[in-house]
Protein backbone atom coordinates (compact mmCIF):
# COMPACT_ATOMS: atom_id res chain seq x y z
CA UNK A 1 0.00 0.00 0.00
CA UNK A 2 2.79 2.59 0.73
CA UNK A 3 3.92 2.40 -2.42
CA UNK A 4 6.04 5.27 -2.04
CA UNK A 5 9.93 3.83 -2.10
CA UNK A 6 11.06 5.43 1.73
CA UNK A 7 14.09 6.89 2.63
CA UNK A 8 15.01 5.31 6.10
CA UNK A 9 14.89 8.95 7.89
CA UNK A 10 12.22 10.87 6.93
CA UNK A 11 10.80 14.52 7.72
CA UNK A 12 8.09 16.71 9.08
CA UNK A 13 6.78 19.17 6.76
CA UNK A 14 4.81 22.34 8.56
CA UNK A 15 1.85 24.39 7.44
CA UNK A 16 1.30 27.10 9.39
CA UNK A 17 0.57 30.79 10.43
CA UNK A 18 3.88 32.25 11.82
CA UNK A 19 3.91 31.24 15.26
CA UNK A 20 3.32 27.49 14.79
CA UNK A 21 6.08 27.13 11.81
CA UNK A 22 8.60 29.18 14.44
CA UNK A 23 7.63 26.47 17.18
CA UNK A 24 8.76 23.45 15.16
CA UNK A 25 11.51 25.25 13.69
CA UNK A 26 12.88 25.79 16.81
CA UNK A 27 12.53 21.89 17.76
CA UNK A 28 14.53 21.50 14.93
CA UNK A 29 12.51 19.66 11.83
CA UNK A 30 13.06 22.35 9.55
CA UNK A 31 15.09 22.01 6.56
CA UNK A 32 16.43 23.73 3.40
CA UNK A 33 18.28 22.39 1.43
CA UNK A 34 20.91 24.01 -1.56
CA UNK A 35 17.83 24.31 -3.93
CA UNK A 36 16.47 26.48 -1.14
CA UNK A 37 13.29 24.26 -1.50
CA UNK A 38 12.00 24.20 1.95
CA UNK A 39 9.74 21.67 3.80
CA UNK A 40 7.39 24.10 5.58
CA UNK A 41 5.56 26.93 4.65
CA UNK A 42 4.17 30.23 6.10
CA UNK A 43 0.83 31.29 5.77
CA UNK A 44 -0.34 34.67 6.25
CA UNK A 45 -3.14 36.83 4.85
CA UNK A 46 -1.83 37.33 1.89
CA UNK A 47 -0.91 33.78 1.32
CA UNK A 48 -3.25 32.78 -1.91
CA UNK A 49 -4.92 29.39 -0.95
CA UNK A 50 -3.33 28.27 -4.91
CA UNK A 51 -0.03 28.32 -3.22
CA UNK A 52 -0.94 26.35 -0.39
CA UNK A 53 -2.40 23.98 -2.49
CA UNK A 54 0.88 24.12 -4.09
CA UNK A 55 3.01 23.80 -1.60
CA UNK A 56 0.54 20.80 -0.16
CA UNK A 57 0.77 19.15 -3.42
CA UNK A 58 4.59 19.38 -3.44
CA UNK A 59 5.12 17.92 0.28
CA UNK A 60 2.64 15.13 -0.68
CA UNK A 61 4.95 14.63 -3.44
CA UNK A 62 8.15 14.44 -1.82
CA UNK A 63 9.23 10.72 -0.75
CA UNK A 64 11.53 12.04 1.66
CA UNK A 65 8.60 13.56 4.21
CA UNK A 66 6.36 11.24 6.33
CA UNK A 67 4.45 13.48 8.03
CA UNK A 68 2.78 16.60 7.35
CA UNK A 69 1.81 19.16 10.29
CA UNK A 70 -1.37 21.28 9.22
CA UNK A 71 -2.63 23.99 10.65
CA UNK A 72 -6.27 23.68 11.01
CA UNK A 73 -7.49 27.02 10.04
CA UNK A 74 -5.23 26.66 6.87
CA UNK A 75 -6.34 22.79 6.25
CA UNK A 76 -10.29 24.33 6.41
CA UNK A 77 -8.95 26.55 2.99
CA UNK A 78 -7.97 23.55 1.29
CA UNK A 79 -10.45 21.20 2.69
CA UNK A 80 -11.54 19.60 -0.60
CA UNK A 81 -8.01 19.01 -1.71
CA UNK A 82 -7.62 17.04 1.81
CA UNK A 83 -10.26 14.93 1.27
CA UNK A 84 -9.46 13.48 -1.71
CA UNK A 85 -6.17 13.13 -0.24
CA UNK A 86 -6.00 9.51 -0.20
CA UNK A 87 -2.07 8.28 0.05
CA UNK A 88 -1.50 6.75 3.75
CA UNK A 89 2.42 8.29 3.26
CA UNK A 90 2.54 10.86 4.28
CA UNK A 91 0.25 11.26 6.99
CA UNK A 92 -1.58 14.52 7.25
CA UNK A 93 -2.26 15.92 10.51
CA UNK A 94 -4.56 18.42 11.48
CA UNK A 95 -2.79 20.48 14.08
CA UNK A 96 -4.92 23.31 16.49
CA UNK A 97 -3.41 26.98 15.96
CA UNK A 98 -2.94 29.79 18.84
CA UNK A 99 -6.35 31.82 17.62
CA UNK A 100 -8.29 28.80 16.95
CA UNK A 101 -8.85 25.99 19.18
CA UNK A 102 -8.89 22.21 18.21
CA UNK A 103 -12.26 21.59 16.34
CA UNK A 104 -12.58 17.56 16.32
CA UNK A 105 -16.12 17.74 13.68
CA UNK A 106 -13.69 19.39 11.23
CA UNK A 107 -10.85 16.88 10.70
CA UNK A 108 -11.57 14.26 8.24
CA UNK A 109 -9.62 11.42 10.34
CA UNK A 110 -11.48 12.44 13.53
CA UNK A 111 -15.35 12.51 11.19
CA UNK A 112 -14.05 8.77 10.23
CA UNK A 113 -13.36 7.88 13.73
CA UNK A 114 -16.44 9.65 15.20
CA UNK A 115 -18.70 7.43 12.77
CA UNK A 116 -16.79 4.08 13.13
CA UNK A 117 -17.71 4.56 17.44
CA UNK A 118 -21.00 6.26 16.97
CA UNK A 119 -22.05 3.60 14.56
CA UNK A 120 -21.45 0.71 16.69
CA UNK B 1 -33.55 -26.69 -10.49
CA UNK B 2 -30.40 -24.89 -9.02
CA UNK B 3 -30.87 -22.51 -12.15
CA UNK B 4 -28.24 -19.99 -12.84
CA UNK B 5 -26.10 -19.53 -9.88
CA UNK B 6 -23.38 -22.49 -10.94
CA UNK B 7 -20.56 -23.15 -12.88
CA UNK B 8 -20.77 -23.80 -16.18
CA UNK B 9 -19.00 -27.78 -16.19
CA UNK B 10 -20.03 -31.23 -17.28
CA UNK B 11 -21.21 -33.41 -14.49
CA UNK B 12 -18.49 -36.03 -14.71
CA UNK B 13 -17.02 -37.85 -11.34
CA UNK B 14 -13.76 -36.14 -12.02
CA UNK B 15 -15.44 -32.83 -11.82
CA UNK B 16 -17.38 -33.65 -8.68
CA UNK B 17 -14.03 -34.24 -7.21
CA UNK B 18 -12.85 -31.13 -8.26
CA UNK B 19 -15.83 -29.51 -7.06
CA UNK B 20 -15.36 -30.39 -3.58
CA UNK B 21 -12.02 -29.94 -3.58
CA UNK B 22 -12.50 -26.40 -4.35
CA UNK B 23 -15.47 -26.22 -1.79
CA UNK B 24 -12.90 -27.41 0.82
CA UNK B 25 -10.19 -24.86 -0.19
CA UNK B 26 -12.78 -21.87 -0.07
CA UNK B 27 -14.00 -23.24 3.53
CA UNK B 28 -10.65 -23.28 4.63
CA UNK B 29 -10.31 -19.96 2.89
CA UNK B 30 -13.10 -18.63 4.56
CA UNK B 31 -12.47 -19.48 8.07
CA UNK B 32 -8.75 -18.17 7.75
CA UNK B 33 -10.23 -14.59 6.32
CA UNK B 34 -12.53 -14.43 8.99
CA UNK B 35 -9.82 -15.09 11.51
CA UNK B 36 -7.70 -12.13 10.11
CA UNK B 37 -10.28 -9.89 9.80
CA UNK B 38 -10.85 -10.54 13.69
CA UNK B 39 -7.54 -9.81 14.24
CA UNK B 40 -7.50 -6.60 12.77
CA UNK B 41 -10.61 -5.95 14.27
CA UNK B 42 -9.28 -6.15 17.33
CA UNK B 43 -6.24 -3.59 16.54
CA UNK B 44 -8.18 -1.28 14.95
CA UNK B 45 -10.62 -0.81 18.06
CA UNK B 46 -7.50 -0.87 20.22
CA UNK B 47 -6.03 2.24 17.89
CA UNK B 48 -9.70 3.52 17.27
CA UNK B 49 -9.59 4.05 21.56
CA UNK B 50 -6.37 5.87 21.30
CA UNK B 51 -6.46 8.28 18.75
CA UNK B 52 -9.54 9.81 20.51
CA UNK B 53 -7.41 10.53 23.70
CA UNK B 54 -4.28 11.43 21.71
CA UNK B 55 -6.26 13.80 19.53
CA UNK B 56 -8.07 15.35 22.37
CA UNK B 57 -4.57 15.40 24.43
CA UNK B 58 -2.81 16.98 21.64
CA UNK B 59 -5.07 20.67 21.81
CA UNK B 60 -3.82 20.65 25.33
CA UNK B 61 0.28 20.30 24.63
CA UNK B 62 -0.10 22.74 21.56
CA UNK B 63 -1.75 25.11 23.36
CA UNK B 64 0.94 25.15 26.20
CA UNK B 65 3.51 25.07 23.56
CA UNK B 66 1.88 28.50 21.81
CA UNK B 67 1.80 30.03 25.38
CA UNK B 68 5.59 28.84 26.01
CA UNK B 69 6.42 30.82 21.96
CA UNK B 70 4.26 33.86 23.19
CA UNK B 71 6.21 34.01 26.58
CA UNK B 72 9.59 33.77 24.33
CA UNK B 73 8.16 36.17 21.81
CA UNK B 74 7.54 39.03 24.68
CA UNK B 75 10.76 37.95 26.53
CA UNK B 76 13.24 38.01 22.99
CA UNK B 77 11.46 39.86 20.42
CA UNK B 78 10.64 39.08 17.30
CA UNK B 79 12.70 36.52 16.21
CA UNK B 80 10.63 34.46 14.20
CA UNK B 81 12.32 35.59 10.86
CA UNK B 82 15.70 34.84 12.41
CA UNK B 83 14.39 31.11 13.00
CA UNK B 84 12.84 30.81 9.59
CA UNK B 85 15.75 32.22 7.70
CA UNK B 86 18.52 30.13 9.77
CA UNK B 87 16.89 26.72 8.94
CA UNK B 88 19.47 24.24 7.48
CA UNK B 89 19.51 20.50 8.20
CA UNK B 90 16.68 19.16 10.40
CA UNK B 91 17.85 18.03 14.18
CA UNK B 92 14.56 15.80 14.41
CA UNK B 93 13.37 13.05 11.81
CA UNK B 94 11.16 10.25 11.99
CA UNK B 95 12.53 6.85 11.15
CA UNK B 96 9.58 4.60 9.75
CA UNK B 97 9.18 1.24 10.73
CA UNK B 98 6.62 -1.31 9.94
CA UNK B 99 4.83 -3.83 12.01
CA UNK B 100 2.86 -6.58 10.97
CA UNK B 101 -0.36 -7.22 12.24
CA UNK B 102 -2.17 -10.73 10.27
CA UNK B 103 0.17 -9.91 7.55
CA UNK B 104 -0.59 -6.57 7.05
CA UNK B 105 2.08 -3.94 7.45
CA UNK B 106 1.45 -0.73 9.00
CA UNK B 107 3.74 2.20 9.28
CA UNK B 108 5.22 3.18 12.61
CA UNK B 109 7.26 6.72 13.23
CA UNK B 110 9.54 6.70 15.51
CA UNK B 111 11.37 10.04 16.79
CA UNK B 112 15.16 10.46 16.05
CA UNK B 113 17.05 13.75 17.25
CA UNK B 114 20.23 14.07 16.22
CA UNK B 115 21.30 16.43 18.93
CA UNK B 116 19.85 18.66 21.19
CA UNK B 117 20.01 22.14 19.17
CA UNK B 118 21.03 22.14 15.96
CA UNK B 119 23.77 24.56 14.93
CA UNK B 120 21.79 27.15 13.10
CA UNK B 121 19.21 27.66 15.62
CA UNK B 122 22.30 27.67 18.73
CA UNK B 123 22.66 31.56 18.65
CA UNK B 124 19.04 32.45 18.22
CA UNK B 125 17.76 34.55 21.32
CA UNK B 126 21.45 34.99 22.49
CA UNK B 127 21.19 38.58 23.37
CA UNK B 128 18.05 38.12 25.27
CA UNK B 129 15.32 36.16 26.16
CA UNK B 130 17.31 32.75 25.90
CA UNK B 131 15.84 30.99 28.04
CA UNK B 132 12.59 31.53 27.26
CA UNK B 133 13.37 30.39 23.89
CA UNK B 134 14.71 27.02 25.07
CA UNK B 135 11.71 26.28 27.05
CA UNK B 136 9.58 27.11 23.85
CA UNK B 137 11.57 24.71 22.50
CA UNK B 138 10.89 22.01 24.95
CA UNK B 139 7.76 22.22 24.60
CA UNK B 140 7.47 22.14 21.04
CA UNK B 141 9.32 19.04 21.03
CA UNK B 142 7.52 17.55 23.41
CA UNK B 143 4.57 18.41 21.37
CA UNK B 144 6.07 17.26 18.11
CA UNK B 145 6.64 13.88 19.87
CA UNK B 146 3.08 13.83 20.83
CA UNK B 147 2.38 14.29 16.90
CA UNK B 148 4.79 11.90 15.63
CA UNK B 149 2.89 9.57 17.96
CA UNK B 150 -0.53 10.49 16.55
CA UNK B 151 0.95 10.53 12.79
CA UNK B 152 1.96 6.47 13.74
CA UNK B 153 -1.68 6.07 15.42
CA UNK B 154 -3.44 7.55 12.33
CA UNK B 155 -1.42 5.79 9.75
CA UNK B 156 -2.02 2.47 11.43
CA UNK B 157 -6.15 3.64 11.31
CA UNK B 158 -6.07 4.38 7.72
CA UNK B 159 -4.16 1.89 7.11
CA UNK B 160 -6.06 -0.62 8.90
CA UNK B 161 -8.99 0.51 7.42
CA UNK B 162 -8.80 0.10 4.50
CA UNK B 163 -6.87 -3.92 4.90
CA UNK B 164 -10.47 -4.29 7.09
CA UNK B 165 -12.31 -3.40 4.26
CA UNK B 166 -10.63 -5.70 1.81
CA UNK B 167 -10.90 -7.87 4.02
CA UNK B 168 -14.62 -8.22 4.75
CA UNK B 169 -15.29 -7.80 1.03
CA UNK B 170 -13.27 -11.14 0.94
CA UNK B 171 -15.16 -12.89 3.47
CA UNK B 172 -18.35 -11.91 2.50
CA UNK B 173 -17.89 -13.04 -1.51
CA UNK B 174 -16.36 -16.06 -0.34
CA UNK B 175 -19.39 -16.84 1.88
CA UNK B 176 -22.21 -15.20 -0.45
CA UNK B 177 -21.17 -16.09 -4.01
CA UNK B 178 -18.17 -18.58 -4.37
CA UNK B 179 -19.45 -21.14 -1.77
CA UNK B 180 -23.21 -21.02 -3.08
CA UNK B 181 -22.04 -21.57 -6.32
CA UNK B 182 -19.68 -24.60 -5.53
CA UNK B 183 -22.47 -25.99 -3.95
CA UNK B 184 -24.86 -25.13 -6.43
CA UNK B 185 -22.32 -26.89 -8.84
CA UNK B 186 -21.72 -30.00 -6.76
CA UNK B 187 -25.69 -30.32 -6.19
CA UNK B 188 -26.25 -30.42 -9.91
CA UNK B 189 -23.60 -32.72 -10.57
CA UNK B 190 -24.86 -35.35 -8.07
CA UNK B 191 -28.25 -35.10 -9.50
CA UNK B 192 -26.78 -35.65 -13.02
CA UNK B 193 -24.98 -38.63 -12.21
CA UNK B 194 -28.08 -40.15 -10.51
CA UNK B 195 -29.43 -39.74 -13.19
CA UNK B 196 -27.50 -40.84 -15.57
CA UNK B 197 -26.78 -44.14 -13.41
CA UNK B 198 -30.65 -44.58 -13.14
CA UNK B 199 -30.87 -44.72 -16.73
CA UNK B 200 -27.83 -46.62 -16.74
CA UNK B 201 -29.68 -49.20 -14.52
CA UNK B 202 -32.75 -48.92 -16.77
CA UNK B 203 -30.51 -50.02 -20.00
CA UNK B 204 -29.04 -52.90 -18.18
CA UNK B 205 -32.33 -54.09 -17.05
CA UNK B 206 -33.30 -54.03 -21.07
CA UNK B 207 -30.36 -55.20 -22.02
CA UNK B 208 -30.30 -58.24 -19.79
CA UNK B 209 -34.09 -58.77 -20.70
CA UNK B 210 -33.50 -58.71 -24.35
CA UNK B 211 -30.78 -61.21 -23.82
CA UNK B 212 -32.83 -63.58 -21.62
CA UNK B 213 -35.39 -63.62 -24.42
CA UNK B 214 -32.81 -64.54 -26.91
CA UNK B 215 -31.49 -67.00 -25.06
CA UNK B 216 -35.38 -68.56 -24.37
CA UNK B 217 -35.90 -68.20 -28.09
CA UNK B 218 -33.03 -69.51 -29.09
CA UNK B 219 -33.05 -72.24 -26.38
CA UNK B 220 -36.41 -72.49 -27.97
CA UNK B 221 -35.59 -73.01 -31.41
CA UNK B 222 -32.84 -75.48 -30.07
CA UNK B 223 -35.02 -78.18 -28.75
CA UNK B 224 -37.62 -77.95 -31.34
CA UNK B 225 -34.71 -78.43 -34.02
CA UNK B 226 -34.17 -81.27 -31.46
CA UNK B 227 -37.29 -82.24 -31.38
CA UNK B 228 -37.71 -82.10 -35.32
CA UNK B 229 -34.76 -83.81 -35.50
CA UNK B 230 -35.72 -86.88 -33.27
CA UNK B 231 -38.74 -87.06 -34.30
CA UNK B 232 -38.32 -88.77 -38.45
CA UNK B 233 -36.01 -91.29 -36.92
CA UNK B 234 -37.81 -92.61 -34.07
CA UNK B 235 -41.14 -93.61 -35.37
CA UNK B 236 -43.28 -92.09 -38.29
CA UNK B 237 -47.15 -92.25 -36.25
CA UNK B 238 -46.34 -90.00 -33.83
CA UNK B 239 -46.03 -87.37 -35.86
CA UNK B 240 -49.49 -87.27 -37.48
CA UNK B 241 -51.17 -86.99 -33.84
CA UNK B 242 -49.21 -83.56 -33.14
CA UNK B 243 -49.86 -82.21 -36.36
CA UNK B 244 -53.36 -83.37 -35.41
CA UNK B 245 -53.35 -81.34 -31.97
CA UNK B 246 -51.91 -78.03 -33.79
CA UNK B 247 -55.05 -78.07 -36.28
CA UNK B 248 -57.13 -78.17 -32.93
CA UNK B 249 -55.35 -75.48 -31.59
CA UNK B 250 -56.39 -73.26 -35.15
CA UNK B 251 -59.85 -74.62 -35.12
CA UNK B 252 -60.15 -72.85 -31.23
CA UNK B 253 -58.48 -69.97 -31.99
CA UNK B 254 -61.00 -69.50 -35.00
CA UNK B 255 -63.45 -69.71 -32.79
CA UNK B 256 -62.52 -66.91 -30.48
CA UNK B 257 -62.18 -64.81 -33.33
CA UNK B 258 -65.08 -65.19 -34.52
CA UNK B 259 -66.50 -64.77 -30.62
CA UNK B 260 -64.73 -61.49 -30.84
Amino acid sequence: MAAKNMTENALVAVIGDEDIVTGFLLAGCGQKDKKKTENFLVVDNKTSISKIEQSFKNFTQRNDIAIILISQKIADEIRPLIDEYNQVIPTILEIPSKDHPYDPSKDSVMLKVKRMTGAD
Amino acid sequence: MSGKNRLNIFPTRMALTNMKSKLKGAITGHSLLKKKSDALTIRFRKILANIVENKQMMGATMREASFSLAAAKYAAGEFSNSVIENVTNPTIVVKMQTENVAGVHLPTFEKVSESAVSNSQELTGLSKGGQQIGKSRESHVKALEALIVLASLQTAFITLDEVIKITNRRVNAIEFVVKPRLENTINYIITELDESEREEFYRLKKVQGKKKKDLKAKEAAKSELLLQQNTPTVATPTSKPAHKVKSMIEDEQEEELIYE
